[in-house]
């Protein structure tokens, strides 16, 4: 008898026993997982749907924006600067204001999102060199109807105005433009560009989906009476989570490559930082939000419970990581609990990294948090796992 | 077994032959006592019959056994492991069934094998899941999903899946619930086998031919346990003096011998009745104008487990009422 014992005793103890557990636990999520069809083909579906929904709906680059001139000064730069306006497309000029006032009216009410206004003197300014100042007073409450429409206008002007300045007054011409584009962004200091909703959404899919796959995941077998042999058997709490996990990691991975690829092929969002870096952050940021998934299961009673948590923790994610509105524009309260949500630090790192080619050394914060953040995580599920039936 | 300091121990626990032995275990749900102070020795290489009607705390007994409870109070052991305190060294070595089926219903039988063998690590899950399969006659449906099967093939498959990791104690809850003769009949057969080669098996059931083939049996009720034994010993303990009743009007005779002084229990048993009592001479006393003068054919007889177990349910219900 003895000699029974410690020979199982032997085979059981030891890091490569446990691995083979985790082993048995990853396999058998990963064969239930291919059997569900439904949510195998959500997994799939949800990062497409969400994203060309998102994506097309808020129009990254609409055109025809309705704008309002108010036209002080009678010149030929004045007459040629509305015309090539609305040339762009992005412009559609449908109010002649008569006053600053009015002009101010219009974009309050919402009727124009734009106003122009070439004050008095601009050609004759303009031709003496004098740098006159051209004002763009821009509703920006929606920074990304705004946004390109306010890059169409300063790549424009450098061309009219080219045009417009020749002869003797080609001196006139070179880089520096001869006149100041003011731009007045309202409502929306910060003005944040197209370029940010696609990352966000990235962001914002994985929380979703991966959230929602681990946290049905341990109330499932209490729920269908599995849990029950489980615990009856020598698997520890860690591997079963890690078991459970795993799986899931190569799911966040596929929908990460999906998002990417879409990225790339319908929004022509580039990844001007390290490609790989991004692949592990996110990995890393798909990994912490599995681990609260978990920890949410291991608390709820049922299945129901499970998912109004998860809603419970994706409202704020929405809300206060920065990708509804601009982080640094949040009061300090929503900052203070945007800064505890794995999303905010996330979607610094993915904006730094796809849009401004940011590198680990500007996101070791960031990183630092994520990580701390999944281990946590990891932590308060292992110690809240019930091992007993009481 | 080095000597535990802190879990009192008694000195039958190192004795290698008794696989269960527990004292004073108490549990309580919600303020409500479902297992009250039982004690249970069992020893190795036995079969050994849990009985007892619904709700008596047999589950939550045999859950306290291999960790998956923890006992209010009282203390034990558990092949030689301490219940309270080494449920991790318990459940390499004992195989438990589950009264509901536990398996996983979307995953097919062999890859439900292969799990259990994974997870008790043993050295070629693969070739242990084929092998098992083999012996489960179940080689046609090794991927069948295991939730597609029959209730029989269910109870086979679960059996399976307990001793793959080869245990030494099988805990077995109502292994046989809903599934038909035969098939009862091959698992008792399959279960006597494994005894035979060593292995100690605990099983509830409601079933009493299946209470006939255990080695010893006990028989708990409000969860309490009242008697321990073999068969013989738990009949011969009763001290019920039995008749067996024949003739016509036996459902008559049932409603007035039921309001008579020193009968305490009367069940058909198909076309006879049984009629006992606790006390030899008060029973007849009381039936003695009957047998003389009525149109029915009485007969001593011997009581049966199940009388012994009506019984014991009403006499502690008595109690406990
Ligand atoms: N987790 C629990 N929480 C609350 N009450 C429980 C729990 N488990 C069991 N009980 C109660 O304890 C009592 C004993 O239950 P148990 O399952 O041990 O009985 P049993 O003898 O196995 O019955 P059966 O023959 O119906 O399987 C029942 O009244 C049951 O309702
Ligand atoms: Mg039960």
């Amino acid at each position: 008898m003895s000699a029974g014992i410690s020979d199982v005793d032997r085979r059981t103890r030891g890091f490569r026993a446990s691995l083979m557990r985790f082993g048995a636990a990853f396999i058998k999520e990963l064969i239930q997982l291919r059997r569900d069809r439904i949510t195998f083909a959500m997994m799939i579906m949800i990062p497409l749907l969400q994203l060309t929904l998102f994506g097309y709906a808020i129009n990254t680059s609409p055109r025809h924006l309705p704008t309002a001139v108010l036209v002080q000064d009678d010149s030929a730069f004045a007459r040629s600067f509305v015309a090539a306006m609305r040339a762009t497309d992005y412009f559609d000029i449908s109010t002649a204001a008569a006053s600053e006032e009015e002009l101010d009216r219009l974009i309050l009410s919402g009727k124009v999102l734009f106003g122009v206004q070439i004050p008095a003197h601009f050609g004759r300014d303009l031709m003496r060199g004098e740098r006159p100042a051209l004002l763009v007073v821009a509703d920006a409450a929606d920074p990304t109807a705004t946004g390109s429409a306010i890059a169409a206008l300063q790549g424009l002007s450098s061309q009219v105005f080219s045009r417009e300045l020749t002869g003797p007054a080609a001196s006139l011409a070179p880089r520096p433009l001869p006149y100041e584009l003011r731009v007045h962004q309202r409502y929306n200091p910060a003005g944040e560009t197209r370029l940010n909703i696609v990352p966000g959404l990235m962001g914002l899919i994985l929380t979703l989906t991966m959230l929602i796959f681990t946290a049905l995941s341990v109330t499932r077998e209490i729920e269908r009476g599995t849990m029950e042999s489980l615990l009856a058997m020598p698997i520890r709490p860690v591997e079963i989570m890690l078991g459970k996990i795993a799986p899931y990691l190569l799911v966040g991975g596929v929908q990460m490559t999906i998002i990417l690829v879409a990225a790339r092929l319908l929004f022509d969002i580039p990844v001007i930082g390290s490609l790989w870096l991004l692949v592990g952050l996110t990995l890393l940021f798909i990994l912490a939000n599995l681990s609260i998934g978990y920890t949410f299961s291991t608390i709820a009673q049922n299945q129901l419970q499970a998912m109004q948590m998860s809603f419970f923790f994706f409202l704020p994610n929405i809300l206060l990581s920065g990708f509804m509105f601009p982080f640094k524009g949040m009061p300090g309260w929503a900052q203070a609990v945007g800064e505890i949500l794995p999303l905010t630090h996330y979607l610094r790192i993915v904006r730094g990294i796809m849009l401004k080619g940011a590198t680990f050394t500007d996101l070791q914060t960031d990183v630092l948090a994520l990580a701390v953040f999944t281990l946590f995580a990891m932590g308060v599920a292992v110690a809240r796992f019930r091992q007993t039936l009481d | 077994m080095t000597m535990d300091v802190a879990a009192p121990r008694r000195p039958a626990a190192a004795d290698p032959e008794i696989v269960i032995d527990v004292e004073g275990l108490t549990k309580s749900f919600g303020g409500r006592p479902v297992v009250k102070n039982l004690s249970m020795q069992v020893r190795r290489g036995l079969i050994y019959g849990f009985l007892g009607p619904n709700g008596s705390g047999k589950t939550t007994t045999i859950r306290m056994l291999c960790g998956l409870l923890t006992p209010d109070s009282g203390h034990g052991t558990c092949l030689g492991y301490d219940i309270l305190t080494q449920s991790a060294e318990i459940k390499r070595h004992v195989g438990y069934m589950t009264q509901k089926f536990s398996l996983y219903t979307d995953l097919s039988i062999r890859e439900n094998l292969e799990f259990v063998a994974r997870v008790y690590n043993l050295a070629d899950p693969r070739q242990a899941a084929r092998d098992a399969i083999r012996r489960l006659g179940l080689e046609n449906r090794a991927e069948q999903l295991a939730g597609e099967l029959s209730g029989g093939w269910k109870q086979r498959l679960a059996l399976g899946a307990c001793i793959l990791p080869e245990p030494q104690l099988l805990l077995l809850d109502e292994p046989t619930a809903g599934v038909d003769p035969k098939a009862r009949r091959d698992f008792w057969d399959e279960i006597h086998a494994l005894a035979h080669e060593g292995m100690t098996v605990l099983v509830s059931t409601h079933y009493m031919d299946e209470a006939e083939r255990c080695h010893e049996i006990a028989y708990i009720a409000y969860g309490e346990l009242l008697t321990q034994g073999t068969v013989a010993e738990v009949v011969a303990n009763a001290h019920l003096a039995t008749y067996t009743v024949t003739g016509p009007g036996l459902a008559d005779l049932a409603e007035r011998l039921r309001s008579l002084d020193g009968v305490d229990m009367v069940a058909p048993f198909g076309m006879a009745l049984h009629v006992s009592g606790r006390d030899g001479a008060r029973l007849d006393a009381a039936t003695r104008e009957l047998r003389e003068h009525g149109p029915q054919h009485w007969e001593p007889g011997e009581a049966t487990l199940e009388d012994v177990f009506i019984d014991l349910m009403s006499r502690s219900k008595d109690n406990f009422g």
